[in-house]
């Protein structure tokens, strides 16, 4: 039995009054591609920022790699970082850097390698990205394509156990939706990585899941394999493949304790 | 990581077993830049390595540099699995001269 390397255990989030995370439970099997699926609001950034450990849960527990990143100790955290990667929705470059000291903040910071190493390591990244001779670029020369692959470039500089993609596909035309997408299974493949996507692109959950997580209003509605996905029963499911708009409607006793904010749950 | 160094023909044949990784890449490429620069032609066995990371291609890329500095021969031999992988993601398979084994290389060298 593969053995998982993060589990989310009855995690429940909130902001302010509203519940964010309802009792969210799955587990990341090592070595797989898990794809964080759901519509706006529907808790996916929110459950992310929670596996990255940038919040705090009202409850439960993350455990990652065997810590529980809740209450592990800093020295605990910064080695657990160092085997985690993230490649932000925007690609979050430092605007006053090019991309080639974007990419290679990492190293830097985490490892007394050569200069020299360091460089041919970056040019490398760079090449795999199909970003060739664009490391003296600042990041406001480039795409938005272009930025996603620089993030994800420095993301896996320091080839990360566990890599965390936010919105890989989202904005960008459908071809270079699809290299990046392509560009994951190779990273998967090849680096032997564990990656946890989040997104609503459905064409790429489809393309490069092994296991999918839906998550709606905070709770986690699905949790399997892209066909379990494609025929479950679930309404909410259905039309989110479908592209149809939510129509689900809480029944009036819930709408009207919520009028009158009398159930917060 | 184990490392074993021997002699085979005109070659030096450097066996990797287990990992490298950004723990050990430096100190295998400071092993076989010494070698290199005694003149020694170099044959860099994966056959028996399981994982290689971009520090220890990139320190093999710097070893090959060395090599063609000093005229002498690199080979890479063995490669397959995640190295093999690695190599033809980063397109190192275009740059170093691959081969199946040691006796590939050295019985022609």
């Amino acid at each position: 039995m593969v053995k998982p390397i993060i589990t989310v255990e009855h995690l429940f989030a909130q902001y302010g009054d509203t519940q964010v995370l309802k009792d969210v439970n799955l587990e990341v099997n090592t070595g797989e591609i898990l794809v964080v699926m759901g519509g706006s609001g529907s808790g996916k950034s929110t459950l992310l920022n929670h596996m990255l450990g940038l919040k705090t849960p009202t409850s439960g527990t993350i455990m990652i790699d065997d810590v529980n990143i809740f209450n592990a100790k800093n020295k605990q955290l910064r080695n657990l970082r160092k085997k985690m990667g993230v490649a932000f929705q925007g690609g979050a470059l430092l605007s006053s850097l090019n991309v080639a000291d974007n990419v290679r903040l990492p190293l830097e910071h985490n490892t007394s390698l050569d200069t020299q190493t360091i460089d041919i390591m970056v040019r490398m990244k760079l090449e795999v990205m199909n970003m060739a001779d664009t490391g003296h670029l600042m990041p406001s020369e480039l795409s938005g394509g272009m930025l996603k692959r620089a993030g994800l470039a420095r993301a896996v500089i320091m080839d990360p156990k566990l890599l965390f993609f936010d919105e890989p596909s989202a904005g960008l035309d459908p071809t270079t939706a699809v290299e990046l997408d392509e560009l994951i299974l190779t990273l998967r493949d090849a680096m032997n990585m564990t990656i946890v996507v989040v997104t609503h692109e459905l064409e790429s959950v489809f393309k490069i899941a092994d296991r999918v997580v839906v998550l709606f209003g905070g709770e986690v509605v699905a949790n399997g394999t892209v066909d379990d996905i494609k025929n479950s029963p679930d309404e909410r499911i259905h039309n989110m493949i479908n592209r149809q708009p939510n129509t689900h409607r809480d029944d009036g006793e819930v709408y009207f304790n919520r009028l009158l904010n009398k159930d917060k749950d | 990581m184990n490392i074993e160094i021997e002699k085979y023909n005109n070659y030096q044949v450097i066996k990797l077993y287990g990992e490298v990784d950004l723990s050990n890449s430096r100190s295998i490429k400071l092993d076989i830049i010494k070698l290199i620069k005694s003149k020694n032609n170099i044959i860099v066995d994966f056959t028996h390595l399981q994982y290689i990371d971009s520090s220890g291609m990139a320190s093999l890329v710097e070893a090959f540099n060395e090599a063609k500095e000093n005229d002498t021969e690199f080979h890479i031999v063995g490669a397959n699995g995640s190295p093999l992988q690695v190599l033809q993601l980063t397109r190192l398979n275009t740059v170093f001269n691959l081969a199946d084994s040691v006796e590939v290389v050295g019985n022609n060298g």
